[in-house]
């Protein structure tokens, strides 16, 4: 994986339903390996590498981020705001967020009667500080509807990377950097989905347009390997953990044996993955139309919904070099 | 025509009676179908872009569950809070049998009883019958029951009645209707949407949009208790656009050109501020390939309940608004 690819498709500006930005960092690294490149109706980037068999692989994975909305902005130039996904409102106190324009701001809360902000602190009692005195210079900067996200340094420890936005971009660096290497008989369509994080909403419009053949959907999964973690089997580095199910999907039988499959003959470590609570896109495309075969590849994340989530470079290395493997066979599973 | 739409009665399931009206109302504008579920279509053909104006049909309300010995009904209540059930008329039924959802007199309360409020299962619609089989003669078990509330217009240029919420969305539709615009348009009144946006989603695919409109009346929440960043919208400051609610995100380029086209055309509008609920907009921009969509809402205190108020100038600077938007071919910058 080249690092400063993934720092740039990480640090892309786009929270969910404001994807523009993002999308066009990834089309910019995309483009010379593709055959035709565009934008849907909802925003879904669908970028297609021409094959000769006439079957269809579609690999997906989400572009958009959480963050937040401006609902209202009051007469000391304070933004209130909402959740975009899922934000944990604890872990946004003091921290720094920034907005597609460059503005930068700080997240607190009112008032807090004691110093344990964790306690406190819920969206509606929470702010962003922008540094301005009046609602007049606030809206000089920001307006009501505009979105935010974390400012989050991507934090080189090696091995191991920690950012946020990790979820999802790390999956939409991976097919990047597969459709940069694959070869294969069959068109592949690389997909960047939105909206993702509110719920799904943008892959099926995506897969139903498309309509493939096959879908292999990345995203991150949760990680048992962490002090007092619920039992989980998946662990950082031991490699890309191809989806059994989760609380969105379940992987048909045929699509989970040729995954593990091209997995064992191309020697790649890999995970089963069974995820309690969760969902992907995978839920959505397998039911399109009259049913997409689809599979999922996550890559194990810790600390997902944080600005800190650490993936592990060897599984993100070993989920391309298993895209390559699928994508190359002429046999694709069926029924 | 505001009156007609919000007096009568066609719950979530069961918009005959809306339906018959707003074909009767839209027939001299376009040609008008309906598809399996109920949605009514009226199409204007024309060049360009697709675009769809869409309203909702049908109302909050109850549906009769089972009949008690002693000839009251037990109901199950379609998006409705309890509490504003109590001591309430409704009419039940194809016949409008009218009747009343009663609760335990004052005197006969505990004082633990006044501290609660009462479930739908404890309410029960008294139609004045004696008995079981004396009820079963005017009304069957799968009735409909409604508000019985009579729309008028009061105080300073506000109107009260059931149902604003999604009447005064197929008023919008329906004055829109009466005018031409340079795209292929389409006025579609969707049923089922008080129950999870279930006739837009058939709808979106029949028509497959480039953009929706969805017209809607929203919740107001300018109460004394609440504070400021908390107002969903208020009343008289205008239609509210939305730019996120619990089903859809709009589009930034969208919201961007609805604001634009108020200001430009002088119209009052406010931002929706809420960021949960959901409209027809939810089922119709994941419809097939996707489309663009935006509500734009005429702010109603106290939605789902018997009575609803809005202000007449919301629902005019809608239609407004809108008129403005289409007119000006405004979904060519999006």
């Amino acid at each position: 994986m080249r690092k400063e690819m993934l720092k740039d498709i990480l640090q892309a500006f786009g929270p969910a339903g404001n994807e523009e930005i993002v999308s066009g960092v990834i089309a910019e690294y995309i483009r010379p390996y593709c055959d035709s490149v565009y934008n849907d109706a909802m925003g879904n980037l669908i970028c297609c590498k021409k094959g000769t068999s006439g079957k269809k692989i579609m690999l997906s994975a989400h572009m958009d981020q959480i963050g937040f909305i401006v609902v209202d902005i009051d007469e000391k130039g304070f933004l209130r705001i909402a959740n975009v996904g899922g934000i944990l409102p604890a872990l946004s106190v003091g921290r720094e967020v920034a907005f597609a324009n460059g503005v930068h701001g700080v997240i607190y809360f009112e008032t807090p009667k004691t110093r344990d902000a964790s306690a406190q602190a819920a969206l509606p009692n929470m702010y962003v500080d922008i540094g301005c005195s009046t609602k007049e210079q606030a809206e000089e900067k920001v307006q009501v509807g505009d979105m935010c996200v974390y400012v989050t340094n991507m934090v080189d420890m090696g091995n191991r990377i920690a950012s946020g936005a990790m979820d999802n971009r790390v999956c939409c660096a991976v097919i990047v950097e597969a459709m940069m290497a694959l070869q294969s008989p069959h068109d592949v369509y690389a997909v960047f989905t939105v909206q993702e994080e509110v719920g799904l909403r943008g892959a099926a419009a995506a897969a139903y347009a498309i309509d493939p053949d096959f879908n292999i959907n990345l995203d991150v999964t949760l990680t048992g390997d962490t002090p007092k973690m619920p039992a989980m089997s998946v662990a950082l580095g031991d490699g890309p953990a191809i989806k059994m199910m989760d609380s969105s999907v379940i992987v048909p039988m045929s699509v989970r044996k040729f995954m593990i499959e091209c997995a064992e003959q191309a020697k790649i470590p890999y995970q089963r993955e069974v995820l309690r609570a969760g969902g992907t896109d995978t839920a959505v495309i397998q039911k399109v139309k009259d049913g997409i075969l689809a599979g999922c590849i996550s890559i194990p994340c810790r600390y997902v919904h944080t600005p800190t989530e650490v993936v592990d470079m060897a599984d993100v290395d070993g989920a391309v070099a298993l895209i390559c493997e699928m994508v190359a066979k002429e046999q694709l599973p069926g029924a | 025509m505001l009156g007609r739409l919000s007096n009568t009665m066609s719950v979530s399931g069961n918009e005959k009676e809306i339906r018959k009206l707003l074909k009767e109302l839209a027939a001299p504008y376009g040609e008008i179908t309906t598809d399996t579920m109920g949605n009514l279509y009226v199409h204007k053909p024309g060049k360009g872009k697709r675009i769809m104006a869409c309203a909702h049909m049908d109302e909050v309300g109850m549906i009769v569950k089972g009949i008690m010995e002693d000839g009251l009904l037990a109901y199950t209540a379609i998006g409705i809070d309890s509490r504003v059930c109590v001591s309430k008329r409704v009419v039940v039924g194809p016949d409008k049998v009218p009747g009343v959802i009663g609760a335990k007199a004052i005197h006969l309360q505990r004082r633990e009883d006044l501290d609660k409020s009462i479930p739908h299962g404890e309410l029960f619609v008294d139609i004045g019958a004696e008995s079981r089989e004396d009820a079963l003669k005017y009304v069957s078990v799968g009735d409909y029951i409604s508000f019985d509330t009579e729309f008028s217009y009061f105080g300073d240029g506000r109107m009260k009645g059931k149902a604003l919420d999604d009447r005064l969305g197929c008023a919008v539709v329906l004055e829109l209707l009466r005018e031409n615009y340079d795209c292929d348009f389409y006025g579609v009144f969707t049923v089922q949407e008080e129950v999870g946006m279930r006739g837009a989603m058939a709808a979106a695919y029949r028509v497959e949009p480039d953009l929706a409109l969805i017209f809607e009346g929203t919740t107001a929440n300018d109460m004394p208790e609440c504070e400021g960043h908390q107002h969903v919208t208020k009343v008289g400051q205008g239609p509210a656009i939305s730019m996120m609610d619990g089903a859809t995100i709009v589009n930034p380029k969208l919201f961007k050109a609805m604001k634009q086209t108020a200001e430009e055309a002088g119209i009052p509008y406010q931002v929706r501020q809420g960021t949960k609920g959901g409209t027809d907009a939810g089922a119709i921009h994941k419809a097939g390939a996707g489309a663009l969509a935006i509500g734009i809402s005429v702010p109603c205190r106290y939605i789902h309940g018997p009575v609803s108020v809005a202000s007449v100038s919301d629902f005019e600077n809608a239609v407004a608004l809108a008129k403005a938007f289409l007119g000006k071919r405004k979904f060519d910058e999006v």
